[in-house]
């Protein structure tokens, strides 16, 4: 989708923070818990690390954005949570605000509804039987589509063209494994792109590798 | 609701102490669990995994080409593997070639040689920019590239991840791999940084 975390080439976010070799793993102790809790929830949940990734750009730019990386990892969890009626939705908030003293009626717990989904193995990467459609060093243009659920096609390649430099191993599909519609393994393909291609004639000089599974690609002929 | 924001939003901390009792009370997390979690990426799952690989590949040329054909493998010989490195391919910084990773979507990561990201690296401004004017960025970050050095920024939107094995400064060539260690740093390994000489 076409969200607030597609952030490549996109402007207005300052200058890029000094890289410190000081910095704690957790700069604050519920970040570490967040980290947690959310990796144990996506469990919980039923969910899988893509339709967690979903979970992230469905937030609104104030979630996403007003408390750093842990905090979107937050609000995804309690979204996740909130899909899977595991907690209700103002459950977080009402008991957040007994913590604090408040004396607010905490809502009923609801009856889950967990997506119907099982992984058939661990991981992201499985076998394809199909030959890879491309070749190294084929010529390969990214579709240009805007996809209204979740992709890993970032919306600055779209429509441009670039050069096969490797075939990775094939991997289930995070279009539809995050919406639970099936793994749709497909073959994952390295894809080079001149910088000028992308930015126009005014760009820095360099190249660029983004990983392109299958469905994104179309060949240039 | 959090996918709302509001001026009254309850600080992350408080809410997620309360998503952690709300959670536990019902017996569906482990708080000791979510202990051993953090323990591990505090103390066992950090960069020092990866100065332990790169040294090695600086020392033993053999290894350095095994690093180079099959990053996943070779990583794993030493021990390191896990969650965020089922696939991990290692490109090589040299006098004239600059490989520098990014993840525009997320913050996508080599956890079992990296650890956590840090948070310049999760930062909106690094993801948007380093893909389109890296050079900028990387002067930004104190790293300038003469001008015939190539830059390529890997991009890392599937679950391949990308490690860089950064050039071995001058001057050191008497130097134990155990040193060597020491020498490398997380920043030299995403490739917003060299290794300097001690």
């Amino acid at each position: 989708m076409d969200g607030i975390a597609d952030m490549g080439g996109t402007e207005g976010w300052g200058r890029t923070l000094p890289p410190s070799s000081e910095e704690p793993v957790f700069g604050e102790p519920w970040q570490g818990r967040a980290f947690a809790l959310t990796l144990l929830s996506i469990r919980v949940s039923g969910f899988n690390a893509d339709a967690f990734r979903h979970a992230q750009e469905r937030l609104d730019r104030s979630a996403y954005l007003d408390e750093g990386y842990y905090g979107r990892w937050l609000n995804a969890c309690e979204l996740m949570l909130t899909d899977s009626a595991i907690l209700a939705p103002a459950a977080v908030d009402a008991r957040a605000r007994n913590l604090r003293g408040e004396q607010v009626e905490e809502p009923p717990i609801p009856e889950p509804a967990k997506p119907d989904y099982a992984p058939t193995a661990a991981g992201s990467l499985r076998a394809v039987d199909a030959a890879p459609a491309f070749a190294t060093g084929e010529r390969v243009r990214a579709k240009d589509m805007s996809p209204a659920g979740h992709t890993r096609l970032p919306g600055y390649v779209r429509g441009h063209t670039g050069v096969v430099e490797l075939i990775q191993p094939a991997a289930l599909l995070p279009d539809t494994h995050a919406h639970f519609q099936g793994e749709n393994p497909q073959h994952v393909y390295s894809v080079r792109f001149g910088s000028r291609e992308l930015w126009g004639p005014d760009a820095e000089p360099f190249a660029l590798t983004v990983e392109l599974f299958e469905s994104y690609l179309e060949k240039t002929g | 609701m959090t996918t709302t924001g509001s001026t009254d939003r309850i600080p992350a901390a408080l809410r997620t102490e309360a998503l952690e009792q709300l959670l536990t009370e019902r017996g569906l997390i482990d708080p000791n669990v979510m202990d051993k979690f953090i323990t591990n990426y505090e103390t066992n799952v950090g960069p020092l995994n990866g100065a332990t690989v790169v040294a090695k590949a600086w020392t033993d040329p053999e290894y350095r080409q095994r690093l180079l054909d099959d990053g996943t493998a070779a990583i794993k010989e030493l021990g390191f593997a896990g969650s965020q490195g089922e696939h991990i391919v290692v490109v090589e910084n040299t006098a004239s070639i600059h490989n520098v990773v990014v993840c525009t979507l997320c913050s996508c990561y080599p956890w079992p040689v990296l650890g956590l990201p840090p948070s310049w690296y999760k930062d909106p401004a690094y993801r948007a920019r380093v893909v389109r004017e890296p050079r900028k960025v990387l002067s930004e970050m104190g790293l300038e590239l003469a001008d015939d050095v190539q830059i390529t920024v890997h991009d890392s939107s599937s679950e391949v991840r990308w490690l860089v094995l950064p050039e071995r400064p001058d001057g050191t060539e008497g130097l134990s791999e155990d040193q060597l260690v020491q020498l490398v740093t997380r920043d030299a390994m995403v490739g917003v940084a060299k290794v300097q000489a001690p």
